[in-house]
């Protein structure tokens, strides 16, 4: 299920140096096609590499303008299906339609926390370089409780 | 500078750091949290490049519907237990431990980072660090709503490191050496997909994580379907081929893993066998693990397990097929129907939803599949396919890189030789899918393994605080060898009036077919049914022989297929070091996953032991040989 950019939708990201779908395309499939001279649409985006395409809609998911769509491998499946998102802040709504025209709709929260917003080191130990060489992380609870007796060659 | 950087004339970014985190997946971002922590006040600098971005980077990028490795009160014992029965018992036991004492405090931070993770009736709101208790799918896995898993992970990691520190579309693709000892790392370099820029980084050591190898094997889907990999289509075997380059020691290459999924979309089976309760069926309705029960007994103790090993359950499955009883399906109807007998309605579509979020969360194609199809679980089953092999470390696979151990599990000192995580290469060290001879680590176990190399590698980086790197190969030709095909290209491209045929070049993707084509005719792909023997790798060691001397030919048009060329270049020294150890063992330790036809047994006596072997960059040549294994908790044997 390549992906594939709407014309009527993609404004480039305005402008900007890069696009959000090349910025966040795992397999840097995405391109701005700058002049058209690649698909006859200037300023608009493309996936330049559809065989290659994971599906993993992490373009999809980020388009501002949510002008990324999927049409699922033509080599595999019939048409006329599609699988839609669309992902907020702490949860992802989707679509599903099937080629007989059926619908399901899903909602599934994403995260617990407001986005950008760990602080990593926040209430954690601060670890003393001379324990450098021993077993334990330096988050406290990370010593897991083992019975040891189960080793056979341990002392 | 004179004059500016162009396609064939790169502009050359020098660096010297402490310590290099190649990589952004779970691993790295594991270890550039424990790393950035510990060297506060230190000095050392580090830096962490990833090829891709790291919100969406590695095989997380996606997300996940379920963390496969918690304790949650077990014993690391029995996790290590288990991992090796997986494994057909030739697994390292120190490692796989050392993974499971660690492994649940990272899932913990996941939690309180923001990773929503089930919970059981009356414990919701209550974390797992207080004592909450997960929904388990399995033994070991517990259940997420993992969309954003990668996205919440990297936050951390980026946030630990500062995004001074990170270097976002530079791929790595070579290791270099130091000047004054050959079996050192000394510095690596890379180019940027986005500029005409090579970058050379110089380092006390760094970590070489850069995730497993997928498509070195003909897939089943060909056409726009290549791309719909199980494992992510990016993962291009980079760890393993330039660890191999730097000289470093690889294990278990010839281990692969061959998922059994819903067919063409490859989306996971786990939950519909362990939370659904689903069974997964021949043509005629029969249960193939239930028929087949006495196959297993041909592999004790590895198919005797109250869980048989993973390739084991494939052998059964692929046995139906070639009896001509396929397809095969997971019957989903059934084991719909049976939950809602004691369910409310209102549970039911709750339990709807859990199902269509099992592939939504990790494998959108596979909902695509269904969507196009027509395929509604509770009317119609799906048919199960084994994919093409693929190579990795972290999940129901141990190919990877022989890492030092921890000290204190009483493993034999040829295991554990020094620095934690370091490999047979000073100051080269792994984790995630580049550690061999462990596995089911999966993402949280491979995010605990970046934790704990972290500080190895903090100490090797201070106990050489006044070690000077210099790299064993001029920095100018480097970048010649780099742009390699960029001048290939830019020399011969008006040679044809077609871009994409000319006797001087040969592209990345018709490269990558030729591999894909070699491996799985001759090393046991799916055209095959997995089987090869001595004389069908002989004929494969020939042809990728003369493949390799080709990968020297690759062009690069741009910069992105540039990217393409040197993990194309990656994928056939990854692809003949699978080959090499296939050819070395002589036995079928993994039925299932592979068969040498000439070798159809499993050989305890000679071949429960590990195969590792080294290459020479220069001579080009592998060296495979046998390292002896041992049991470092007690198993079961073939006798009970």
């Amino acid at each position: 299920m390549p992906t594939f950019v709407r014309t009527d939708k993609c404004d480039g990201c305005k402008g900007q140096d890069k696009t959000a779908c090349m910025y966040i395309c795992p397999h840097d499939l995405m391109l701005l096609d700058k002049d058209g001279s690649k698909t006859g649409h200037a300023m608009k985006a493309f996936n330049q590499e559809p065989e290659q395409c994971w599906e993993c809609y992490s373009c999809v998911k980020i388009c501002p303008q949510n002008a990324i769509e999927a049409r699922h491998y033509a080599d595999v499946v019939p048409l006329g299906g599609s699988v839609q998102p669309l992902r907020g802040t702490d949860s992802i709504m989707w679509t599903i339609k099937f080629r007989n025209g059926n619908m399901k709709r899903f909602k599934f929260p994403i995260r617990t926390t407001a986005e950008g917003s760990i602080n990593p080191y926040a209430n954690k130990p601060k670890p003393d370089i001379k324990d450098i060489g021993s077993a334990a992380l330096f988050t406290e609870a990370s010593v897991y409780k083992c019975d040891r007796s189960q080793l056979l060659h341990a002392k | 500078m004179a004059t500016e950087a162009t396609f064939g004339n790169p502009q050359v970014v020098e660096e010297e750091v402490d310590i290099l985190i190649i990589g952004g997946g779970m691993a790295a971002c594991g270890c550039a949290f424990e790393m950035m922590r510990w060297v506060e006040g230190t000095g050392l600098k580090i830096k962490l490049i990833d090829k891709a971005a790291m919100d969406r980077s590695g095989a997380v990028a996606q997300g996940l519907s379920a963390i496969n490795t918690y304790m949650g009160g077990q014993d690391p014992a029995d996790y290590a237990r288990m991992v090796a029965n997986d494994l057909m018992g030739i697994t390292r036991d120190d490692l796989a431990y050392d993974v499971g004492r660690h492994v649940d405090d990272s899932v913990h931070l996941f939690e309180e980072w923001g990773l929503p993770v089930w919970k059981q009736p009356g414990d919701e709101g209550k974390s797992l660090r207080d004592g909450g208790k997960p929904v388990r799918s399995g033994k070991w896995q517990i259940m997420i709503n993992g969309e954003s898993y990668k996205v919440i992970v990297a936050e951390a990691a980026k946030k630990a490191l500062g995004m001074a520190n990170i270097q976002e579309r530079v791929f790595i693709v070579k290791l270099v050496n130091d000047k004054n000892d050959p079996k050192r790392v000394a510095g690596a370099v890379g180019f940027s997909v986005r500029e005409n820029k090579v970058y050379v980084y110089k380092f006390k050591s760094c970590l070489l994580a850069a995730g497993g190898a997928v498509n070195i094997f003909r897939p089943r889907s060909v056409g726009e379907g290549t791309g719909r990999a199980w494992y992510p289509v990016w993962n291009a075997g980079s760890t393993y081929a330039m660890a191999a380059e730097a000289g470093a020691e690889l294990t278990m290459m010839e281990n692969r893993f061959v998922p059994a999924r819903f067919k063409d979309g490859y989306g996971p089976v786990g939950a519909w066998f362990l939370l659904f309760k689903a069974k997964a069926v021949n043509a005629f309705g029969e249960s193939y693990m239930e028929k087949n029960k006495e196959m297993l007994k041909q592999y004790p103790p590895y198919g005797l397990a109250a869980v048989p090993a993973s390739c084991l359950r494939n052998h059964l499955m692929m046995h139906e097929m070639k009896e001509g009883r396929g397809p095969i399906y997971m019957d989903t109807p059934t084991a719909l129907a049976k939950l809602a007998e004691t369910m409310t309605p209102k549970e039911i579509k709750h339990l709807e939803a859990e199902a269509w979020e099992d592939f939504l969360d990790m494998c959108i194609g596979q909902a695509g599949v269904w969507a196009g199809e027509n395929i509604e679980p509770e009317k119609k089953a799906s048919e199960l396919m084994p994919t093409e092999p693929y190579l990795l470390g972290s999940h129901s696979g141990c190919c990877g890189i022989w890492v030092s151990g921890p000290e204190d599990l009483g493993a034999p000192k040829e295991w554990s030789w020094g620095y934690r995580s370091m490999t047979t290469i000073k100051g080269l060290f792994t984790a995630g899918d580049g550690v061999g001879a462990s596995g089911h680590k999966f993402s949280s176990g491979s995010h605990a393994e970046g934790r704990i190399a972290a500080k190895g590698m903090i100490k090797f980086a201070l106990d050489n605080k006044t070690w000077k790197p210099e790299l064993d190969t001029p920095v100018n030709e480097l970048v010649e060898e780099i742009y390699r095909p960029v001048r290939t290209y830019l020399e011969h491209k008006d040679y044809t009036t077609a871009i994409d045929v000319n006797p001087h070049y040969i592209t990345p993707k018709m490269l990558q077919f030729r591999l894909q084509k070699i491996m799985d005719e001759y090393c046991a792909g799916v055209a095959t049914w997995y089987q090869t023997n001595a004389k069908m790798l002989s004929v494969c060691e020939e042809k990728l022989e003369m493949l390799k001397e080709d990968a020297l030919k690759m062009r690069a048009k741009d910069l992105h297929e540039l990217l393409r060329a040197w993990e194309n270049y990656h994928r056939v020294l990854t692809a003949e070091a699978h080959m090499k150890h296939i050819q070395f063992r002589e036995e079928s330790r993994y039925p299932g996953f592979y068969y040498r036809m000439d070798y159809n047994f499993i050989d305890e006596k000679n071949w429960k032991c590990f195969v590792n072997s080294t290459y020479d960059r220069k001579a080009k040549k592998w060296t495979v040989f046998k390292k002896p294994h041992v049991d470092l908790v007690s198993k079961p044997t073939a006798g009970h």
